[in-house]
């Protein structure tokens, strides 16, 4: 049933990521485009997202999930030299190529070869991280 | 900007919300997108079946789109190859250095008033904006 409902998510997640543009490598590239012809429209994508999500958090995070389990832990929140790097390096790389985690495994389901390499390349870079980090960081 | 621009936008976000939502409601998990694939990159042990079904379910949704909305996904790169490959590597070393992307800080982390994951969201929209200026500069398309 655990997988069935993090499938259903997963399928939830994509259609919304599609609908709201962010699949589309030109689009978020104009959403960050704050110095020239910028298109805002996506920032509602991540407005809407976190005003359905935090009022949910608020009311069960400290309470028990529906089916069973631990809830997730505060989130982790020293501001480090991982965090300031990482997050640099990753802003680079989503300014390049205008795709992100969620949408890089999305975009599959029309398969190009920029879909297939951008994918590629960046386990690979997840890989890569492992050198410079023994563990997981959990966000 | 006209309504017609801001709905998809809205709908769609409520959308990711709601699924980020149902995954910490019913099974008390935290939809980060970069930290659920490296875990199956891992293959964690203890986490691997629901983050290896929520990563299907990406790709099941992205098959939906293609069907039904193909100009929901990109037909081709938005850039010459090698500044795809560079940019898939920083995407995947820099998200998982810094603990997450886009949903991660961005979405689970403001939504969780987490201070790390608004000062990551600041630091990578900064760095992208900065990026796509410098890009469209150079000329490098």
């Amino acid at each position: 049933m655990k997988l069935v409902v993090a499938f259903g998510c997963g399928i939830l997640f994509a259609l919304g990521l599609g609908i709201s543009g962010m699949t589309q490598p030109a689009k978020v590239i104009g959403f960050l485009d704050f110095f020239g012809n910028w298109d805002p429209a996506l920032a509602f994508v991540m407005a809407s997202a976190i005003g359905v999500y935090l009022p949910v958090w608020r009311v069960l995070r400290r309470r028990t999930p529906a089916l069973g389990g631990k809830m997730a832990g505060a989130p982790p929140s020293p501001l480090d030299t991982r965090l300031f790097a990482g997050a640099a390096l990753f802003g680079i790389g989503w300014g390049m190529a205008g795709v992100c985690p969620g949408p890089a495994v999305t975009i599959l389901g029309r398969p190009t070869i920029f879909a297939f390499v951008f994918l590629a390349a960046m386990l690979a870079g997840m890989a890569l991280s492992w050198l410079v980090k023994p563990r997981t960081i959990k966000s | 900007m006209q309504w017609q621009e801001i709905w998809p936008p809205l709908l769609g976000g409520a959308m990711i919300g709601l699924a980020a939502a149902g995954l910490l409601a019913l099974i008390g998990k935290v939809a980060g997108v970069s930290g659920i694939l490296e875990g199956v990159l891992r293959l964690e042990k203890h986490e691997l079946g629901w983050k290896a079904a929520f990563i299907i379910g990406l790709l099941a949704g992205g098959v939906v789109l293609a069907l039904a909305m193909p100009g929901a996904l990109p037909e081709s790169a938005p850039r010459a190859l090698p500044w795809v490959i560079a940019a898939g590597v920083l995407v995947g070393f820099g998200a998982r250095l810094g603990g997450g992307c886009t949903s991660g800080h961005g979405v689970c982390g403001i939504g969780r008033m987490s201070k790390r994951g608004l000062v990551g969201t600041i630091v990578f929209m900064a760095t992208a904006a900065v990026t796509v200026l410098v890009m469209r500069e150079a000329g490098a398309a």
